[in-house]
């Protein structure tokens, strides 16, 4: 079952179960694989029933989709999260420093550590939010980032994902569907709960109220029934119970925003937005935006509202900027990096250029500014006419271009149609930020469904899976 | 005082508006589909009649050259060009509650949900080979759950009697308008007043809104015109009758409250001491089909003058 070249989370190379598998292999052995099949429909069945789906865009109308969920969960023992928790809050830690430097003193800059033209001439740097303080100088405040595991303890960043990071109401759905299908294999396990996200995503938010509003109204701001997270701001909204709002239910009076109710204007504190910078205030970004709020950067910018995240953050997981990221941990915390960036080259530099062109059936090749999975070289993948019309595309624009090796991404046992067979997984968990991070144990497992492939976005074929974190002696917690 | 958006006010009275309106065009066609069975019925009135209520003869006669059962049936069951067909005001349901899924509970949205995907993978032939009253009963069944989801598990806030308001505004909308237009079609044949047909006739009108057994309780003989408008109208106790719908009508608006809706509250009352302090006898004087026209426009301000003071954004 696990050829060795790439790590396989339940076996080791000589085919035993590792210790976090053991009661699941010992279930696997004795469940027919009828009584398997009988769970996924069951599962779908209640997904769909729940309204779980995300819309997908592609020729014609816009479909309404299921992301394909994989019944069989990933487990991450106790030692193995530490190391994910602790590298993810050094991570959230040096960028909102990185964030707070750049939009004040540029003390990085200065120091010769991020060249300045790559944090200022960057589209999504805001020169609006120079010199703004924030609360609790907190601008990341959800932050999904996008691990892999390419050995025993060995996790790579792929992205920091600082802006709308989606996809956390899986990790609580997945969850809650796993313990209607399972309920003895959770007996079986300590299995760290995730429920209490919503909890304290609430408590985070209001940590960072505008100073001196002693009972924060926050609401979570969508752009509306046609976004493709639609289901996810409602299921937030919800679990929160706060207001879903558009931005058509809201307005701006004296620097403070309101929400249109039934009974007269209820003012705002903190929103949650759901929309990108682009799109929040027509009078400042794109005028053609009816799902902003007009005057909503004026009464954030005279401290009458908190946004989370803050404007701008997309500086910081930009691509090209995400090279620079253990220099950040370094030279804001002092400290070693726990999690590793993947190796990068940056193709405006000749070097780099000239290496990844010469190199390019082995590399995976993205735009600075992709996401999603769209518009990317996987080159191991690739036949050799989409190689060479990449190259083209790249040579046209290096700038607009990084490169990375193809890593070995690690192995879970999954339920396929031919069985129990490994497919290779990526790991999102999400860190909260309001003055102190949290961690919550767990995260979304996004899964390669096809044989072979290591492509995990949903657009591109790819399902989820329930993470299990077990509990060990120690639990985790906050920073 | 809870806080509702104007916006999630508005989408909860329109889910419960267009439910509504799904059941009672399911109660429509039921009706005409039961009179259809009888040897009389070589006009086809009754299905001009169905046209008449719902209030769409024009669309109609776009599509179809006449109205027959089949053409008014296809019309109004899975039609999606027709905004009033059932397959339309469902979906209309369920995408106000898709975009309302915060102030609805679990409960409300699956009844609502799975009612969707059930209409929306029905064709006309699978339709036909279930048996249309098969079809009428289940969508009245899956309003009825959907009522009965919202009421047991709805937190009794402003967005529960925001919801109500489309639910009671709806229905008396309709029994008045099945009452005007079947009265007057069954009216005018005198030579049968009295007769197995004519029993049978006006049977069905009650049936159709849930009113046979009603009817017997509440007046304890046979069906004349003038108790089953009685019935319909004035009686308080039964729960589809103009009165009952006001009687709600006017402790939802009371409930509201607030000076945005001062002038809904006035017209509330002014319909319900019209339905509470009328008689029968003076409303047959005076015309029932005036009388019932009437109503319909009352009642009709009043919806927009709800509107205006609650569901737009100001």
């Amino acid at each position: 079952m696990n050829s060795g070249k790439f790590f396989d989370e339940m076996r080791g190379t000589d085919g035993s179960v590792r210790e976090a598998y053991k009661a699941i292999a010992n279930w696997l052995e004795t469940v027919p694989k009828r009584e398997l099949n009988t769970r996924r429909k069951e599962a779908e069945i209640l997904f769909r029933r729940m309204g779980i789906t995300f819309l997908v865009y592609g020729a014609g109308a816009p479909s309404e989709r299921l992301i394909p969920f994989d019944i069989l969960p990933r487990v991450i023992t106790a030692d193995e999260w530490s190391l994910i928790e602790n590298g993810c809050l050094q991570r959230v830690r040096a960028i909102n420093a990185f964030l707070q430097d750049i939009y004040h003193n540029q003390d990085i800059i200065k120091a010769g550590r991020v060249p300045a033209e790559t944090v200022m001439t960057n589209p999504k740097y805001r020169p609006e939010m120079q010199h703004l303080d924030l609360p609790g100088d907190t601008y990341v405040h959800i932050t999904g980032i996008d691990l892999v595991r390419v050995g025993e303890r060995e996790f790579y960043v792929l992205e920091d994902n600082l802006r709308n990071p989606s996809g956390v109401s899986y990790m609580l759905e997945n969850r809650e569907v796993m313990m209607r299908l399972f309920p003895h294999l959770f007996s079986r396990h300590r299995i760290a709960p995730v429920n209490n996200y919503p909890d304290l995503l609430l408590q985070n938010l209001r940590a960072v109220a505008p100073p001196g509003v002693e009972q924060p109204t926050v609401a979570l701001l969508t752009p509306g029934i046609y976004n493709s997270a639609y289901f996810e701001h409602v299921f937030l909204a919800d679990e929160m119970g706060v207001e879903l709002v558009e931005g058509q239910d809201l307005f701006v009076r004296d620097d403070h925003v309101y929400m249109r109710t039934t009974h007269g204007p209820v003012q705002v504190d903190v929103i949650y937005r759901r929309i990108d910078d682009e799109f929040l205030d027509p009078l400042v970004f794109n005028p053609d935006s009816l799902l902003g709020v007009p005057g909503l950067l004026s009464a954030y910018r005279a401290g009458g509202v908190s946004l989370a995240n803050a404007i701008g953050t997309g500086v910081a997981d930009d691509k090209a900027i995400y090279t620079y990221v253990p220099d950040m941990i370094d030279f804001y915390l002092g400290e070693k990096p726990i999690l590793s960036n993947v190796p990068t080259w940056a193709l405006r530099k000749p070097d780099d250029l000239k290496y990844v062109l010469d190199h390019l059936p082995e590399l995976v090749v993205k735009e600075v500014g992709g996401a999603g999975g769209y518009g990317m070289l996987v080159g191991p993948a690739a036949s050799k006419a989409e190689i060479a019309a990449y190259r083209e595309r790249i040579i046209a624009d290096p700038s607009n271009f990084i490169a990375q090796p193809t890593l070995a991404l690690s192995t879970c046992p999954t339920f396929t149609d031919k069985g129990v067979a490994p497919r290779h997984v990526d790991l999102r968990p999400y860190v909260l930020t309001g003055i102190n991070s949290t961690v919550v144990p767990g995260g979304l497992t996004r899964v390669a469904l096809r044989e072979g492939s290591l492509v995990v976005n949903s657009s591109q074929g790819g399902g989820t899976k329930d993470t299990w974190v077990l509990r060990g002696p120690r639990t985790g917690g906050a920073s | 005082m809870t806080i509702v958006l104007s916006r999630s006010a508005d989408h909860l009275y329109w889910i419960s508006r267009y439910m509504e309106r799904a059941e009672n065009t399911a109660r429509i066609l039921d009706v005409s589909d039961r009179m259809g069975l009888l040897p009389t019925s070589t006009s086809g009135g009754e299905w001009d009649a169905v046209l008449q209520i719902t209030g769409d003869i024009g669309a109609f006669h776009q599509k179809f050259p006449e109205a027959s059962a089949a053409n008014v049936i296809s019309h109004l069951t899975l039609d999606a060009d027709n905004p009033s067909s059932i397959y339309s005001t469902v979906r209309a349901a369920r995408e106000n509650a898709r975009a309302e899924r915060v102030g609805i509970t679990t409960e409300m949205w699956e009844a609502l949900n799975s009612t969707w995907l059930e209409i929306s993978n029905l064709t006309a032939a699978r339709l036909a080979s279930r048996g249309y009253r098969n079809f009428f009963d289940w969508i009245k069944e899956r309003s009825h759950l959907f009522r009965g989801a919202s009421v047991a598990t709805m937190l009794r806030d402003e967005r529960y009697h925001f919801l109500r308001l489309g639910t009671f505004l709806e229905r008396a909308d309709n029994t008045a308008r099945i009452l005007d237009v079947k009265y007057h079609i069954l009216l005018p044949d005198t030579e049968d007043v009295g007769s197995a047909i004519d029993h049978f006739q006006w049977g069905a009108l009650l049936r159709s809104v849930s009113a046979y057994r009603n009817y017997h309780h509440a007046y304890k003989q046979v069906i004349t015109p003038i108790n089953v408008a009685d019935l319909l109208i004035f009686n308080d106790s039964f729960p589809r009758s103009l009165h009952s719908c006001h009687d709600e009508l006017v402790t939802l608006l009371d409930d509201i409250s607030g000076p945005r809706g001062n002038e809904a509250a006035r017209q509330s009352g002014e319909i319900h001491a019209m339905l509470h302090y009328g008689r029968i006898e003076t409303v047959f004087k005076q015309g029932l089909h005036e009388y019932l026209s009437d109503f319909i426009v009352r009642n009709n301000q009043l919806s927009s003058e709800i509107q205006a003071a609650y569901l737009v954004a100001h």
